[in-house]
């Protein structure tokens, strides 16, 4: 039996992993995508501790539908991805400053 | 009524018709339209004051203006003995001048405007005096403000009349604030505005105070700031700056209104006020100083003005000096009476001077004159007359009217009649003075025109001061076929001079026994002890004419005359040798006391320094700079921090999300509970 602790701490730390990834990352779009990925795995990673420890599927069946929107965002993150490359040539982060003010 | 009302609108329709219709009916049109109104009005007044004579007075409404509760303004007109002898002087003058006009205003392309605008002169006049209410004082009084304006700016291309009109309206509006004072005070008190009520309950008051003003007495403060009006409109002292430069106006309203009439208002009004000005002693005591001040300096300026007209002009500010004078010591109907006597030698001197104006070719420098009394007779007659009823010599108009106030200041109990008298008596030497020195310098002596006339460039340069400046051969007509040696002036213009001539030399002698001691007044203007103190000494004119050779201002008159004979026949020379050895005395005098620099200094370039401060300070940074421009500044720079945060870097805003949800998280931790 793996105690709430451990996966709440593997959550954290799949969390923090993200944050760290956003904020090192300064060449490439995709990783900056695949660390917000990471962070959301770690929300549902959180979802699936609580709901096994309370007993309670439905958070497990939470997870289902976030994965679901995830996969839908990804694609659609990944096609503005592309559009972006062919406009501007470039996915690199800090080329892409235009809202700064 | 009816004739009242005739003698107040026939001129209104005339002026009407010239006005409005002029341009396209011609000149002898508007002149027969205006004349014939004013002749109209003039006779209508004559019988007015037949009716009034023979014991008829009118005080009736003709019209509410409006109304409220309690309170009712209206328009009505007062005729009694005052009024009337105030509607005939102001009508005759008026008709006098208006055929005086024709020939003055010839050549001038105004003409119809003109004769316009001095019947409308005429009719605003009219409405002041017969008033039987202040508000329709205020009226007249106010109109004929206006119409003063418009006509000193009759020549409006030329920059020196546009300023003296600008400073008479100015300098009125100054009067005017403590009219309308006085007034509002009036109406507050008496919750009526019309005189017959006011002067009869007017005693009611005689103990109040008001409060808020340190206890003044009450009738004071309303009788000081009417007086102040009056001022105004009378050129007393300080008000007095903006009637020599009136001048600037054609000369035969100068006659009209800056002599004869309308700056007479001030005068008739306190007269008509006298219920109200006995009760106050302060009051008196005011106007007899300011009135004797106005009467002593003013008349030394005349002694050095160059101008025929300025020598006029302070002519009647001193004159002004002496009714007012007379209206302190509490002698109103002496100062009625020179009112009267003073309309008609004023109008003679200044018309006279307009006729040697009109045949020097509008030159009215009298050193480009003398010797004219050969070449135009007519005229000299009539400015001698008009000059020796100033200087007050017996028995000419002005001799009774000035004795009779020198012999009031002399019995007055008002406290500073005894200085006024002084004044005064020192005031008849100088009248002597300057109006000899006019008649000298003007009519005899050498012929000094030839010379002067040569060339009109030359004489820009000669004059003395840029406001006094008179290009009058640029901008008036030009008279070029009349070249040559002056001569006698048009009938239009010499008529006018005979008839009014005739009143400066009897009517004092004909009027000062009913209008002073018989009477005449009663019921209209209050009978005082000054007066009952001099119907005394009174037995008659003949008997006031030979006792004139025993007393002192008839030999204070002849010294002046005198001494402007030997200045200026006698010895021409000597003149110039005084003026060099007073040097510092004439210059004073030629500054006229400083009063114009002071107000050009103080209150124009102050009210200028003011506005721009407020413009600067008040529009430019205030207004413009922090509350208009400083808002969009304020938003500006609150932007350009605010913008320092948008860096572009999506970690950059993904950090801020994240520990903004964490220091939420911790917020809601730390204060909000358990959870």
């Amino acid at each position: 039996m793996i105690p709430l602790s451990h996966s709440l701490v593997l959550g954290a730390m799949l969390f923090a992993i993200g944050v760290v990834g956003i904020f090192l990352n300064r060449k490439n779009l995709i990783i900056l995508l695949m660390a917000i990925e990471l962070m959301l795995l770690a929300v549902n990673m959180n979802f699936i501790a609580f709901s096994h420890h309370m007993g309670d599927l439905a958070g497990q069946v939470f997870v289902f539908f976030i994965l679901t929107v995830a996969a839908a965002e990804s694609a659609i993150g990944l096609a503005i991805l592309v559009a972006l490359f062919r406009n501007l040539r470039s996915i690199n982060v800090d080329d892409l400053g235009t809202l700064k003010g | 009524m009816t004739l009242s009302c005739i003698a107040a609108f026939a001129p209104l329709v005339g002026a009407i018709l010239a006005g409005f219709l002029g341009w396209k009916l011609g000149r002898a049109f508007s002149h027969s339209v205006t004349i014939l109104s004013v002749a109209i009005s003039f006779a209508a007044s004559a019988a007015a004051f037949w009716q009034v004579l023979h014991g008829a007075s009118l005080n009736q409404e003709v019209y509410t203006w409006m109304a409220g509760d309690g309170w009712r303004l209206q328009v009505g007109f007062l005729v009694d003995r005052l009024t009337v002898t105030m509607m005939c002087v102001v009508t005759f003058v008026s008709l006098m001048v208006h055929v005086y006009t024709i020939g003055y205003m010839a050549d001038d392309p105004g003409y119809q405007r003109f004769f316009s605008y001095i019947s409308l002169f005429t009719f605003s006049m009219m409405m002041l005096v017969m008033a039987n209410n202040f508000l329709q004082l205020f009226f007249g009084w106010e109109a004929v403000g206006l119409v003063s304006y418009l006509l000193i700016g009759f020549w409006f291309t030329r920059p020196t009349a546009i300023y003296a009109n600008l400073k008479a309206f100015l300098v009125n509006r100054v009067g005017d604030f403590g009219f309308l004072l006085g007034i509002g005070f009036i109406f507050a008190a008496f919750g009526t505005l019309d005189y017959a009520p006011v002067f009869q309950r007017a005693a009611e008051f005689g103990a109040t105070t008001i409060e808020s003003l340190g206890g003044a007495h009450f009738l004071t403060v309303v009788c000081v700031c009417l007086f102040i009006g009056a001022m105004g409109k009378s050129a007393q002292f300080p008000l007095h700056v903006w009637l020599p430069d009136s001048m600037e106006g054609p000369t035969p309203i100068s006659a009209l209104i800056h002599a004869a009439t309308m700056v007479t208002a001030g005068i008739f009004m306190v007269a008509r006020m006298s219920p109200l000005f006995e009760l106050s002693q302060a009051a008196l005591s005011f106007v007899v100083i300011i009135g004797a001040i106005t009467c002593f300096f003013m008349a030394l300026i005349a002694i050095t003005q160059y101008d025929i007209k300025r020598v006029v002009a302070y002519s009647t500010l001193s004159q002004l000096g002496y009714m007012t004078m007379a209206l302190g010591a509490g002698a109103y109907s002496v100062a009625i009476f020179h009112l009267m006597t003073h309309a008609f030698f004023k109008a003679v001197l200044f018309l006279g001077a307009g006729s040697v104006i009109i045949a020097m070719h509008h030159e009215q420098d009298m050193r480009k004159m003398g010797g004219l009394w050969r070449y135009m007779p007519i005229t000299y007659a009539t400015v001698l007359i008009g000059a020796l009823a100033n200087a007050g010599i017996p028995p000419f108009a002005g001799f009774f009217s000035k004795d009779s106030i020198v012999e009031a200041l002399h019995v007055s109990t008002t406290p500073g009649a005894h200085f006024a008298w002084i004044l005064a008596l020192a005031g008849i030497f100088v009248s002597g003075l300057y109006s000899f020195r006019l008649v000298f310098f003007a009519f005899h002596g050498k012929p000094r025109f030839e010379a002067g006339h040569e060339g009109h460039e030359g004489h820009e340069g000669h004059e003395v001061k840029g406001a006094e400046k008179k290009s009058h051969a640029a901008e008036e007509p030009h008279h070029e076929e009349m070249h040559g040696p002056p001569h006698e002036t048009p009938w239009v213009v010499t008529l006018p001079l005979i008839l009014l001539a005739i009143p400066s030399l009897v009517i004092g002698a004909l009027t000062i026994q009913p209008m002073l001691y018989g009477g005449w007044f009663d019921g209209a203007i209050v009978r005082t002890e000054t007066m009952e103190e001099m119907a005394k000494e009174f037995h008659g004119w003949w008997a006031m004419v030979v006792h004139a050779f025993t007393s002192l201002p008839l030999y204070l008159a002849l010294g002046g005359v005198a001494t402007a004979w030997y200045f200026f026949i006698f010895r021409p020379e000597a003149a110039g040798r005084m003026r060099e050895r007073m040097k510092f005395f004439v210059n004073i005098l030629d500054r006229k006391y400083g009063f114009d620099d002071f107000n050009d200094w103080f209150f124009a370039g102050g009210a200028r320094k003011v506005g721009t401060g407020l413009w600067s300070w008040g529009d430019k940074t205030i207004i413009d700079g922090i509350m208009v421009n400083g808002t969009a500044r304020l938003i500006g720079w609150f932007a350009g921090r605010a913008r320092r945060m948008q860096t572009g870097y999506i970690y950059h805003y993904a950090f801020t999300m994240i520990f903004s949800v964490a220091a939420l998280l911790a917020f809601f931790w730390a204060f909000l509970g358990k959870y």
